[in-house]
């Protein structure tokens, strides 16, 4: 079957060059083939110009979304294709072409090769079933939530182009590929961001995920360039075999090696929203509800965790690194959650809830369990895009309303079970709730945090443990308001009395239950309720893989460990050789580590962290049902709230740190960009003027000698004339 | 003027040598006598423009100054035995016929416009 692809494909033609390229790759340890992984690639790409031609005709059917969800769904059927047939054990290079290919010198480190080739192992593989399988999902979503924008194909181009990108990011074989792209889902999130270019705010988000995304992208870029200086390859392949060499060589390993993973983290933190950088994503929620799920909760963002897990090796040179991974995970994890459980807007919380999840991936990636995060990131996709369609569907049923104060009891009107059942089963997945996935992959990443032997991990491991409690809090906190209680709600902005923005598929409940008796929301139709559907399962169906493998981890587990990012399990004891002092080693000897006195951690936790998600329900249940008489207000949280007095209007207005940031960043620059405008104004303008002053200082001198008399001219010629003819007499 | 119609009658002395002695020029009617004639005809047409005001005089010393000169270019054809000089005036005279009756025409307008023949009325151009 690969061969007859791969003969429709036209990648006979390569094959043979697979040969000639394995004999000149130095170390071609991985063996090539899998040529039709590029129909994964070639899809989206087609789906993209198939979409522009629509834009440019100005299709006005459903098209677009049609032709996007066939192509993706292909895409996925081939990656899935793919996993059966390779298995994720068996890593290989699917050859394309030689893309770059320079070179100034014969020896090792004086050319240049990045060909356009993909990297396929059980990494890979699983984020390419998850991008690809959402994207078809939400694509389908999307189709109807999308109905009646102006910006239809322009949209599910965008949205192709993203899909495209992404598959460039994650299976390229090596890192200009990874990084062509990493600033090409930049620039679709900027896109998709500002798909509403109307709308100023949309505009002023989109331009702030692209800048604070460049900064990171900063340190990505310097840190490719010095990887390229010190190994001499961009190629994952050439890069780790020599990091093996180094690590099995014992050598110290050299200053300007272990900044490579810093920089590199530098670029995950902007673009998976870590601490410093962190602010982009909740404002990225001004664009389509849709986008929100797929880029900037389920897909893009974990590109960072991505990049980590792929470039694990490289970190494991640096202890500190992965240390300050976990750090920067663990706090941005804590800190997230106390805005989530503030803010009041339900899509604001659930982009928080993701700031929030990711960091819980990046404490994974530090505690050296690179499965656990690949397992979180895999089962966060699919709860959160649960949770963000669900909140997609309230948005556009109720004209734009977000926020929690104004609605109210929305699993009591009918049309809307599906969605109440699928935000309940998101949030208990969020929150951790027994038995749920996102209950085994957050336990996986908090008992790895309390046995790894790194500076301050038990104390990250409570700090996660009390996130994990704080996460149930605030996502039921929106369940409750919004979909339990009293019956009542308002419309939001895009509501226009007397006019329906789009009825066409609605369904009209009939019940005037509040003021707004002209305001009939509508129920999702078919296309939303089947995602919606699809993706609760999926995310309570992500539990399973857990248990599908004997391995630690089970299916995902097994995944990362045929991967690149297995070198993470394997290394548990560099923090020990780090440290030097007698910290304990574990993996394969867990038996003498014990939480609670008991000697598999990872038991133990079960019962910790779900203690902690049901405390965190409980918490929110007292708050915000006890004694509820309108969506307004919940008697038992806003006494709380008061009582806290400052810090929860200062929790409320995200800590300030927006207005932190533009105190201390935007201000001054505002002031050097002043400086630098008058320094233009007075300087560079001032000598050009200079430069004009001069002729109109001389024109108003000699100005007088024209009299406008004719004689004057007259007399002036023949004075010509005669200074003339003396010149002449005297030289001759 | 007749300091320059001087240093010109010398200056021609000068750049021709082979030319007759002073004695022969005032003996007989030469080139001498004529470019004088000519020098004086220019002179007296320069002198006229700056002085007077009135377009039609001045005009009229623009056409005494061309008469000066065409004067002078027959002398000199005369004197190395060519017609040059003498088809040449013929085709100034030509052009001076032309130029006289759009000159008279345009003073005609410029009266009408002002009704005065003054030069001065016509300064608007001073800077």
């Amino acid at each position: 079957m690969i061969d007859v692809w791969r003969t429709t494909l036209g990648f006979t033609a390569t094959l043979a060059q697979d040969a000639v390229h394995t004999g000149a790759g130095a170390v071609g340890a991985i063996p090539h083939g899998g040529g039709f992984f590029f129909l994964a690639l070639l899809l989206p790409a087609l789906s993209v110009v198939l979409c522009g031609v629509y834009a440019a005709l100005g299709v006005k059917s459903k098209l677009p979304a049609w032709t996007t969800v066939v192509c993706l769904t292909l895409a996925f059927i081939t990656i899935l294709v793919g996993y059966i047939q390779l298995g994720p054990d068996s890593p290989r290079i699917a050859f394309g072409f030689h893309w770059f290919n320079l070179s100034w010198g014969s020896a090792p480190g004086q050319s240049l090769v990045a060909d356009f080739a993909l990297y396929i192992d059980g990494l890979s593989l699983l984020w390419m079933l998850f991008v690809t399988g959402l994207g078809a999902l939400i694509a389908l979503y999307s189709s109807e939530y999308m109905a009646g924008d102006k910006g239809y194909a322009r949209y599910f181009a965008a949205f192709s182009l993203f899909v495209f990108t992404m598959s460039c990011l994650v299976l390229g074989d090596n890192l200009l590929f990874m990084f062509l792209g990493w600033e090409g889902v930049g620039l679709c999130s900027y896109l998709l961001i500002g798909h509403n270019y109307k709308k100023p705010s949309a505009v002023a988000a989109a331009k702030k995920a692209f800048i604070v995304n460049r900064i990171g992208d900063f340190g990505l870029i310097v840190g490719l360039m010095l990887t390229f200086v010190k190994f001499g390859a961009l190629r994952y392949e050439d890069i780790f075999a020599q990091v093996d060499a180094m690590r099995a060589s014992g050598v110290d390993i050299p200053m300007s090696i272990k900044v490579i993973p810093l920089l590199f983290m530098a670029g995950a933190f902007g673009k998976s929203a870590q601490l410093p950088l962190y602010v982009w994503l909740p404002d990225a929620m001004e664009g389509p509800t849709p986008v929100s799920a797929l880029i900037h909760a389920a897909t893009m963002v974990t590109a960072g965790v991505y990049l980590i897990a792929r470039t694990m090796p490289l970190f494991t040179l640096n202890p500190d690194a992965l240390a300050t991974v976990a750090w920067v995970g663990g706090l941005t994890a804590l800190f997230s959650a106390t805005i989530g459980m503030a803010v009041f807007d339900i899509k604001r919380v659930m982009a928080y809830s993701t700031v929030s999840q990711l960091g819980y991936m990046f404490l994974g990636l530090g505690a050296l369990s690179a499965s656990g995060a690949a397992y979180h990131v895999f089962t966060h996709a699919f709860f959160k895009a649960s949770l963000f369609l669900s909140c997609g569907a309230v948005m556009h049923g109720f004209a734009g309303q977000l926020d929690l104060r104004k609605l109210s009891g929305l699993a009591k009107l009918p049309g809307w079970r599906i969605t109440a059942f699928t935000m309940l089963v998101g949030c208990l997945c969020l929150s951790g709730f027994p038995f749920t996935s996102g209950f085994f992959s957050k336990d996986m990443i908090i008992a790895e945090a309390f046995v790894t032997p790194g500076p301050g991990y038990q104390a990250l491991g409570i700090i996660a443990l009390i996130t994990a409690g704080m996460t149930a809090y605030y996502a039921f906190r929106v369940f409750f308001r919004v979909f339990l209680g009293p019956v009542e709600f308002e419309p939001g902005e895009e509501y226009t009395p007397g006019e329906h923005a789009h009825d066409d598929h609605a369904v009209d409940d009939g019940q005037d239950t509040t003021a707004h008796a002209s305001f009939h929301p509508h129920a999702p139709g078919v296309a939303i309720n089947l995602v919606l559907t699809l993706l609760a399962i999926g995310a309570l169906a992500a539990a399973a893989p857990y248990f599908m493998h004997k391995e630690h981890g089970g299916w995902v587990g097994a995944m990362t460990h045929g991967s690149t990012a297995a070198i993470a399990e394997e290394s548990q004891t560099i923090f020990t050789a780090h440290t030097g002092a007698g910290a304990v080693e574990h993996v394969a000897d867990e038996e003498t580590l014990s939480i609670l006195g008991m000697t598999v951690p990872h038991v133990a936790m079960y019962f910790i962290s779900s203690g902690f998600a049901i405390v965190g329900l409980a918490l929110a249940w007292v708050l915000h049902m006890t004694g509820r008489r309108s969506a307004a207000s919940a008697p038992v949280a806003d006494a709380l709230k008061r009582a806290l007095g400052p810090v929860g209007v200062w929790a409320e207005h995200k800590w300030y740190v927006d207005e932190l940031y533009d105190w201390l960043l935007r201000k001054p620059l505002r002031v050097l960009a002043w400086i630098f405008a008058y320094i233009d104004m007075l300087f560079v303008d001032g000598l050009v003027s200079l430069a004009g002053v001069g002729p109109r200082i001389l024109g108003w001198i000699i100005r007088p000698s024209q009299s406008g008399a004719l004689q004057g001219y007259a007399a002036g010629m023949a004075a010509g004339m005669i200074l003339f003819l003396l010149m002449l007499w005297v030289m001759l | 003027m007749n300091a320059l119609a001087g240093s010109m009658s010398a200056l021609i002395a000068q750049s021709a040598p082979s030319l007759a002695s002073a004695a022969d020029m005032l003996s007989t009617i030469g080139l001498y006598h004529y470019l004088v004639v000519a020098c004086a005809m220019f002179a007296l047409g320069v002198i006229g423009f700056l002085s007077r005001r009135n377009l039609i005089i001045m005009f009229l010393c623009t056409e005494l100054m061309l008469q000066g000169a065409s004067l002078a270019l027959i002398a000199f054809s005369r004197y190395w035995f060519n017609h040059t000089g003498e088809v040449f005036v013929i085709f100034v005279l030509t052009v001076a016929a032309a130029e006289a009756a759009m000159a008279l025409a345009l003073v005609v307008l410029l009266y009408r416009k002002r009704e005065t023949l003054d030069a001065l009325a016509w300064s608007s151009m001073r800077g």
